[in-house]
Parts: C-alpha cells; structure tokens; sequence
C-alpha cells in the first residue's frame, strides 16, 4: 500500500534528530528500523506529518562495556546484535531472544531500541530488557534521564517516553555463564516468522548446586512485558532439579492478564506460561 | 537393422525423463521480466478502488466531488457511473439447470455484499494521487443484516443476501449412484449394513495467496484494445470480457506476460480487469490497476469453505457397503467464474479409490456476506479426500481395524484397472499396493510404530501419530463432452503450434498458459525428443492471444497432459510434412523412409539423410519441393481428450504432538504418487513439494476468518499464516510409473497431487497420536490451542475466534460447550 504523504527529516547526530523532532509539530514519528512503523503508514493506519529516520545518526549504534553493564545504543540492529562479540559473552539472554525475531530480512533492518519504544507485548525483547533489569537512557530537550526496565513499559504500545523524547541507549547488567548463569528464551508461535503467543525469558544463577537468583520476564502475557515474580521468589535458595523449577514455574501466570486473539484465549496463555517458563527454567538451569 | 541400432546408439539421449533446470527461472526468480506491473506506457493513468468496509448494506450516499479535486485525479466513477455498461461478472459453469444467479457487478451499485466490494475508483495521473483521493469520498452506508453461518443461511426465515432472492441457496445439486445406473441404492445400503459411521467434517476457507499480486493493463489503441493482465486464463479472459463490456472479441488481446502463481486464484474474470478496460474505454488512455496485498487477501476469490456431513456404511468385516455425502459450501456473495462447478467437481471423487457399491452426493451452493470462493489448487479434489480419508479413519476406529487394512480391503486391485467407480469415472491405471508399500519403507513405519507404543506407554508429553492417505484424483481437464454434460460452459481442448524457423530452430505455441509450472522447459524437453531437435534449439511461445489465439489455459493439472498431447501431435504433424519433403529430397518413396534422432534415411541405405532442421530451410527457400503440397512443415493440433487421467499416490505422515501445548510437528513425511510418465523428475519433484507445503498449511496454518461483522480478520500475512521452509519437514518423495493410457505422453498430472493428498495425511497423523487420550476430532487449521483443547477439553478444540463469526459456527456440542467456556471469560 502507499502512505498518505509526509515530511521527512533525516538527522546525523542525537543533538539534530532531537531539534527535528522538536521543530516538526504535534505530529511526529520517529524512524528507527520502521519494522512496525512502515507497515501502519503504509496500511494508513498512521499518517504522521514528519518521519524523523535516525538511520544515519551513528552514535546511536554499537555496543561498549562500561564496567559490569554493556551499553547498546538504540539504533543496534538486530543482526549486529546476534554478531557482537560483546553480547555474545554477557548478554546471551538477548541474543538468544533476538535470533527467534521475525525473518532475516526483519533483523537486518529493525532495531533493539526500537522494539522497545515501541512496545509491543508480542514482541520479544522487551521482556529481555524486564528480566535483565535493564537501564534506559533518554535524550529529551532537558538532557538525559535514565529509567529502570521496571518503570519504562507502561501500557499497550507505551512507555514512558515523552514527546520529542528519544531512547538512546540500553545498559544491560552482565550476566555471564562463567558468574553460574543459565539463560533461555522459550518461544512459542506457530510460524517461524511470527510474534510469540507466548515466550518466556529466564535467567537463573547457580551455586553449589542451589538457585540463588532467577529472573523470568513474559511475553505477550498482558498489555505490557512482566516479570514471574512468585516464580522467581520461589526459586531462590531451592536445589536445582526438575520438581522445584516445576514447582516453581506453577505461579508464573500469577498476576498476568493476557488478551484474547485468534491465536489463544487467555486461559490457554496461563497455562502456557507455565509449561514454558518450566522449560526456560529447566533448560537455563542446565537440567 | 544393424544400421538403425547405430543409429540409435548415437542419438543424444532422450529429453523427456531428464532432470533439467528450467529455463524460465533466472529471469523468474531475479524479477528481470514482464510481469504486469513492471509495464510503463506512455500517458498511463493509475486506478484505484474504495472498497467496501461493511459486509452488507445499502449505499444510502455516496459523493465523489471532492475526490475529483484532489491534485492529479483524471476521473472518479461510481457504480451508477457505469451501471450501464458492466454487465455481469460471468459464471461459466451453471451446475444445475434451476441454478440461481444474482448477478455479480464490479462495483456495487446500490447495495454491498461483501466486505472489499468495490464501490468507487479514482483514477490519477499517479499510483500516490489515486490512493489519496480514495480519503476524500464521501459515502454512507445503511447496515442489513449479515450472512455468514451457511447452517444459518439455509434455514426458513434466515435473512437473505439477496433480497431480491427467496432463499441463500443458489443450486442443489445431485448425484446418485442408483439414479445414475452406475451403482446401487444408497439408501438401501444403509438399511442393510452392520455399521454406519457418521462425522461432520469442516474444510475450512482458505486464501489463495499466490506470489505475484493480481494487475492489469490496458492500451486502447482506436477501436482495439490491448489487455495485460496477472492472469492465469488470457484465452477465457478475452471471451468473457468481450461477452460482458461488448468489446468485439477481434479488437480486444488479451497477454498474460510472465505471471507469479496463481493456485486457482487467478483463474478468474475479476472485477478490476472489468472495470480497467471500461476506463480505458471511456477515457480512451492506458490505465493500469495493481492491487495491494491486503485489497489481495480480501477481495481476490477465496477457496474451500465447505461444511460436509458424510456417512459411511459397512459390514463388520469392513466392506464398505455405501457413502453419503451432504454437503453446504459457500460460494460468498456472488458467482464468479466456476464457483458452483468447484464442490460439483468433487462430487465425482468421494468415494476415493474404494469401491463403493452405493453412492449419493448432495450439496447446496449458500450465499454468504464473504468474497465469493472459487478455484484453489485441486478445487473439489481436495475437499472430497479430505472427507474420505478421514472417514475410512473413522471408519477403522469404529470397527477396531488397522486403518491401513481398511483401505486395503477396499481399494481397487491393480489387476482391475480400468475401473468405472460407482461415479461412473474409468480410473486409468495404477497400483495402490505397491506405491503404498513403497512409502511405508521410505518411513520406516515399524520403528515408527514401536516408537508409538513406547511413547503411549511411557505417558510421554510428546506423543506420535501416523496418517495415512491413500488418494486418487482427477486431472487432464478436460473431454469436452463431459464438460457439456456437466453443463460447463466451454471445452476442455487445448491447441498448439510448431513453427519450423528457416535456421533450424523451433517455436512452439502453447495454447495452455503457464504461471510458474515450467511449461517452457518440459514443452522443449518434449519436442526436442519428438523433432530430434537439441533442447535449446526450442523456444516456446505462449500466453498472448495475438501469439497463441487458441487456447483453454492452465488449471487443474490440465497442462502436461492436454496441452503436452497437443504439443506431440503438433510435432508429430511436423514429421508428417518433412516426410513429403524429405522423400522429395531423397529421391525415395516416403514408406521407405525411417525418421529418428532428427534425421529422415532411406531404409538399407547407410549415411544417406536429411535432417528435419535442414528442410526447415528447404522449404523456407522453397527452390524445389514436391507438387501439390504448400511450402511449410509447420502444423498445428487440437487435443480433447477422451477421459480424465487420475493421479494417485500413497502420502504418509509422521506427526508429534505435544500434549503440553498442543504444538504439533511433523517428524517425517514420505510419498509415492503415481504421476504418469514423468517428462522432467526436477519439475515433478518441485510440484510435490510445493503441493505438500500448501496441503499441510491448510491441515496446520491457514483459515480465512471473518469476524461477527463479516470483517475479514486474517487480512494479512500476520494472521493468515502461510508457513515458509522453516516450518515444513523434510519430504521423501517417490513416484511408481503407470503411463495414463489416454495421451500418448503417458501423463497424468502433477500440479495439485501433494495439496490434496496431504491434509487428510496430517490430521490424521495428529487424531492418530492423541486417540488414545479420547480425541476423535480437531477442526483445521491445527492450531496449538485447539490441539490443546481437544485433548484437556474434549470436542474438536473449539474456535479460534470470538462468537458469531464464521470460525465459531459450530453445531457439534461438545465443541460448542468448550466454546461457550471460553466466551465467559472474555
């Protein structure tokens, strides 16, 4: 289909994108990979007065470590997300995540923060960012704040980003396999290319033979990512094996309220929760 | 004789049988060719359509003026506009002498029937200024009630789509085996029998969904028109058009450049090639429409949509005593080109490859508030052995029979071909044992098995389930005095023509136009064995009525098998010329003459001979050749034939199902078909597959779902599901060879063999892993929910959609319980 027509700014720098979208009026969106924006304009679905494209804005991508967290910037594409050396060794939660994302072609040009602002509850790595208690850096007309992962997802398609706000950058905790973390992102869709029913991201940390930390964010189990709190307390301190992570994982629809859709009732989505967040669990504690 | 075994020695080896890469795909598969959209004319304007966004209305207003103020607009028309001169989308195959048809405009002119129905276009100097102008009419809508349950459609007093109609039933239509004289009374069989199995089966609606979306073009050029369309059928095309704008035939030609699939759906007369010509007509410049993925999934025909009650009767030895099939299939909201014909095409196939003694098939044609359906690849075939194979399942459970077994006891034996089924159809050839034990090799069925029964033993999460379908269809579309019986409106003969070029080299007219299948490729593996001529001395020209003025074009597995013969026969007139010349040209008598590899020689007379090539060049110069024949060796052939050729193969699926989730996986995926003579493995194969890829989607992935409103909520690749490479297994194909003994190829067809072999295969696979937890049905697609529910539920899993619309239209109340749970909590 073709968009209804709009104006269309092309910055370089974060100082520029943050003028443009400042100058464009009541009606802007902000361009990042476009894997959910070029589809609603194209199906007019939106019809934004000016499209602010970051592509070119080059600060905005790669990844660096800053001592225990690993800073990436908000226009890293998923692709470079599955090739960063950086990622592969402390963020594989995330890559594991970011692999299952649509198609080849979706990864080349959509973006991590991009997903994020976005805020889908079907999409996968905001509850990455959730149960990896994220930090995320936004650049606004009055400088930078920083928001916990617990405070940035607030409803359906929103977050906490204000107008003429850009999410710049994401700080992730190191989690590595060597400090006795096991990760998993469990997904379950019925295509390979298709948003998660429901997925599961779960780190767990090991110690002689005992939890002693997991992390379980859900996908697409309400109007925003979640954590398995219950799950998560009922882990900690207990031996790893079989029946506690099952145990366990029994609680991880408390507190969800997922919507119903052609795929899946609500009460189908609970009950997957938990056979999934069994499986995350198990595999991520190397059962 | 020692010479002619030389001779044969040294001939290149035969084309037909090779597997060649096709030609067409380097310019196919970069995109470097004409397909429709790629056309740019001079001063071409650009058509857009305001669709309809309610399912059933009157159109109370409708103002164009703003729109034809918009920057760049040429023009806007409305229905009344063009009232006058739009006549009817045609419907070529009347199935039922009492058969009614509303009448189907291309754009709506006072009421809507179906979500997408065009109501206005605006045409503009750009693609851009066509699709803005859209926003700037103005139209009202005064809501009727709508139509989507054909269960409800059929019932006294149900509201109609047509109130100009008394009811939404277009056609009842019948066969019946004793009534025919081709088999006994069914209800007799009934009475008499031990067992009768009764199951109500949904073969739900399906998207056609093929690669390239639709687009046309038209030049007026004076009086004459020249059309390019994404079309599958440019020779029906030109016909119909003519009949309903009064275009003269002669001043109207119709091209399908290169087309990207079509799966049936492009074997249409659709609204937009109507109402472009009409445009072009009226503003007397080129215009071009191509429509958008979504307008695609809306408003292009869909396929299948059949609610089938079907009742099966046996002794208690399992030999199958009759069948019963009644049967609602929904043709939408109108009659397109063969939407009735397509379930009266299945009527023929029910009974499958049993041998039935008794038979009767009834089905009513419903109208619904939906685009109307219409040909998808296998049309008829498959909803008729979905039906049967899942049965005689049925049918094996109720009677605590192998399933296999069943089939076995029932099945025509390869000593009994030909055999007239109890629908009076003569089954050609084939061996349904042995292509069956085949497949079970390729699987490995008694590990398979084994592993079964350790799974069910073990309480494992994942069970496994085996699935059978042994098929038959029917293809070879078609002998035309069949089709008048059947009261189709046209033949089923396909034409060609061989061109002998001065150089040597060969053009072959096809008359059957090709959207994808390779008909350049096997059409040159053919004439090259049958001319003696190398493979790429051939070039085969098709699908531009100026090109190739005869022609029934490609559906129905038709094109190897009709249009293929004609080809031969074309060559074999070709022999028949140069033998004069050649003769002539010997100085000997034609008997005297053998032709082979190419080359005609006087019999005892070693390396005498001309080749054929070269007196392709003797009779372009013409200098000297013999009285009382015209200088040309090229000829044309019409083929009918004389029955259908009927494919059949053993498919057998290997499914796990995931008790936790319902996710169901196939593990493996073997099949024998009996195809015929195979002229190119390489094509055969990638039919197969890609027939299996689309049977499988409909047992797992695919469904058209209209919600309570009659909005279509599967209107894009997000919720329509097709699945990719990704989601598929690996398939072992194998083929038995049984020549079709009704064209001299030997071919039976291929095109829809593995879409409708397979679906009936993995259902039966999945109800096979999960029967022994008290599952006896779940409704397609296969989705993990209802997978899932069907086993903790009970039913056949439910709905996949709120109350009201057509995905929860069911009558069985254990599905309708499960249902009724899942609406509290909404």
């Amino acid at each position: 289909m073709i968009p209804a027509a709009f104006a269309y700014s092309r910055p370089t720098t974060v100082e520029e994108a943050l003028q443009a979208i400042a100058d464009g009026g009541d009606d802007v969106k902000v361009l990042a990979g476009g894997q959910s924006l070029i589809p609603v304009m194209r199906l007019r679905l939106a019809a934004p007065e000016l499209v602010v494209d970051l592509t070119r804005v080059e600060e905005l991508r790669g990844v660096r470590e800053e001592g225990d967290q690993l800073v990436v910037g908000a226009m890293t594409t998923h692709a470079d997300v599955l090739s960063d050396p950086l990622l592969a060794q402390y963020a594989q939660l995330l890559v594991q995540a970011t692999e299952t994302v649509a198609d080849r072609q979706v990864r080349r040009r959509g973006t991590f923060g991009g997903a994020l602002a976005h805020a889908d509850p079907a999409g996968d790595l905001p509850a990455v960012a959730l149960a990896l208690d994220a930090e995320f850096v936004i650049a606004g007309p009055a400088g930078r704040r920083t928001v916990p992962a617990g405070e940035f997802f607030v409803d359906y398609l929103t977050t906490v980003l204000e107008e003429g706000e850009l999410l710049v950058e994401i700080r992730l905790p190191k989690i590595a396999a060597a400090d006795g973390w096991g990760v998993r992102y469990e997904k379950f869709n019925r295509v390979a290319q298709a948003w998660s029913i429901v997925a599961v991201a779960a780190a767990v940390r090991r110690e002689g033979g005992r939890i002693t930390e997991a992390r379980i964010g859900l996908t697409n189990m309400g109007p925003t990512p979640l954590r398995a709190s219950a799950t998560e307390a009922a882990l900690v301190g207990v031996d790893v094996s079989l029946e506690t992570v099952t145990a366990a994982a029994a609680q991880a629809a408390e507190g969800t309220s997922p919507s119903n859709d052609l795929n899946a009732q609500a009460d189908y989505r609970q009950h997957l929760a938990q056979v999934l967040t069994k499986r995350a669990l198990a595999a991520a504690a190397g059962l | 004789m020692t010479v002619t075994e030389d001779a044969a020695a040294m001939a290149p080896a035969k084309e037909v049988g090779k597997a060649r890469r096709r030609k067409e795909d380097a310019r196919l598969i970069t995109g470097k060719t004409t397909w429709t959209d790629n056309m740019v004319l001079p001063g071409m304007l650009h058509m857009s359509v305001l669709r309809s966004p309610v399912a059933h209305a009157r159109i109370t207003q409708l103002d164009v003026s703003a729109a034809k103020e918009r920057p760049n607009v040429v023009a806007v028309l409305t229905g009344a506009d063009l009232a006058e001169e739009q006549g009817s989308i045609p419907c070529a195959w009347p199935v039922t002498p009492d058969m009614v048809n509303p009448g189907h405009p291309s754009i709506a002119v006072d009421q809507v029937n179906h979500v997408g129905e065009a109501v206005a276009i605006v045409i503009a100097r750009s693609r851009s200024a066509a699709a803005d102008a859209l926003e700037a009419i103005d139209i009202d809508y005064e809501s009727l009630p709508v139509v989507l349950d054909m269960e409800e459609a059929v019932k006294d007093g149900a509201p109609l789509v047509h109130d100009h109609l008394s009811s939404n039933t277009s056609y009842h239509f019948v066969f019946d085996s004793a009534e025919a004289g081709t088999g006994a009374s069914v209800d007799q069989a009934f009475d008499d029998a031990d067992v009768v199995v009764s199951r109500r089966f949904v073969n739900q609606r399906l998207i056609p969904a093929f690669m390239e979306p639709r687009s046309v073009v038209v030049q007026p050029q004076g009086d004459n028109f020249t059309l390019w369309s994404a079309t599958q059928i440019p020779h029906v095309l030109r016909v119909m058009l003519a009949m309903v704008t009064g275009v003269p035939e002669h001043k109207l030609r119709v091209i399908a450049p290169d087309v990207g699939g079509g799966f049936g759906g492009k074997l249409q007369v659709n609204p937009e090639e109507v109402l472009a010509l009409l445009v072009a007509r009226r503003l007397g410049k080129p215009v071009k429409w191509t429509e958008t993925r979504s307008e695609s999934l809306m408003t292009a025909h869909h396929g299948r949509d059949q609610v089938q009650f079907i009742d099966i009767a046996s002794d208690r030895e399992g030999n199958v005593r009759g069948l019963r099939c009644r049967i609602l299939a929904d043709m939408g909201a109108y009659l397109r080109l063969i939407t009735p014909g397509v379930p009266a095409l299945g009527a023929f196939m029910f009974n499958g490859i049993y041998k039935f003694p008794a038979y009767r098939f009834e089905c009513d044609g419903v109208f619904t508030n939906k685009v109307p359906t219409d040909a998808y690849r296998g049309a008829g075939r498959p909803e008729a052995t979905f039906a049967i194979e899942r049965i005689m399942d049925e049918l094996a459970v109720e009677l605590g029979m192998d399933p296999l077994e069943l089939r076995r006891k029932n099945w025509i034996q390869a000593e009994e071909f030909p055999f007239t089924t109890v629908c009076g159809m003569e089954y050609d050839s084939g061996d349904y044992e042995t292509a069956t034990q085949q497949a079970l090799e390729m699987i490995g069925y008694d590990e398979l098995r084994a592993e079964q029964q350790r799974r069910r033993e073990s309480g494992d999460p994942v069970q496994l389930g085996i699935g059978f379908s042994t098929f038959t269809e029917m293809c070879g579309l078609a002998p035309s005095r069949v089709l008048g019986s059947l009261s189709y409106g046209a033949g089923g003969w396909e034409a060609a023509s061989i061109r002998m070029l001065p150089t040597g080299k060969v053009e072959v007219v096809t008359g059957s136009t090709p959207h994808g299948q390779g008909h350049e490729t096997a059409w040159s593996q053919l004439v090259a064995d049958q001319l003696g001529v190398p493979f790429e001395d051939v070039e085969v020209l098709h699908g531009d009525t100026a090109v190739s003025p005869r022609g029934m074009d490609t559906y129905g597995s038709r094109s190897l098998v009709v249009g293929g013969t004609a080809v031969v026969k074309a060559a074999d007139k070709v022999i028949a010329k140069a033998r004069k010349v050649a003769a002539h040209m010997l100085e000997a008598d034609e008997d005297d003459l053998d032709f082979s590899a190419g080359k005609f020689s006087v019999k005892g007379t070693p390396g005498s001979g001309v080749g054929i090539q070269e007196i392709a060049l003797a009779v372009f110069a013409a200098h000297d050749y013999p009285e009382g024949i015209e200088p040309t060796i090229d000829a044309e052939a019409t083929f009918d034939p004389v029955n259908f050729s009927f494919p059949h193969g053993t498919h057998i699926c290997a499914m796990e199902v995931d008790t936790e989730t319902g996710f169901v996986k196939i593990r493996k995926y073997a099949s024998v078909d009996d195809v015929g003579t195979i002229v190119n493995p390489l094509i055969v194969e990638g039919q197969i597959h890609g027939g299996l890829a689309q049977g499988i989607a409909q047992a797992l992935y695919e469904e058209a779902i209209y919600d309570a409103e009659g909005n279509l909520t599967t209107g894009t690749f997000v919720d329509y599901l097709v699945p990719s490479a990704a989601d598929l297994p690996h398939f072992d194909t194998a083929n038995t060879v049984h020549p079709a003994p009704g064209n001299p190829i030997g071919a039976k067809g291929v095109g829809e063999a593995g879409c409708i072999a397979s679906t009936p295969a993995v259902v039966n696979a999945a109800l096979d892993a999960v029967r022994h937890l008290g599952v006896s049905d779940i409704r397609m697609p296969l989705t993990p929910e209802r997978v899932w529910r069907a086993i903790h539920g009970g039913g056949d899993g439910g709905d996949r959609a709120t109350a009201g619309t057509n995905a929860h239209s069911v009558s069985s109340s254990e599905a309708a319980t499960a249902s009724a749970t899942e609406g509290d909590q909404q």
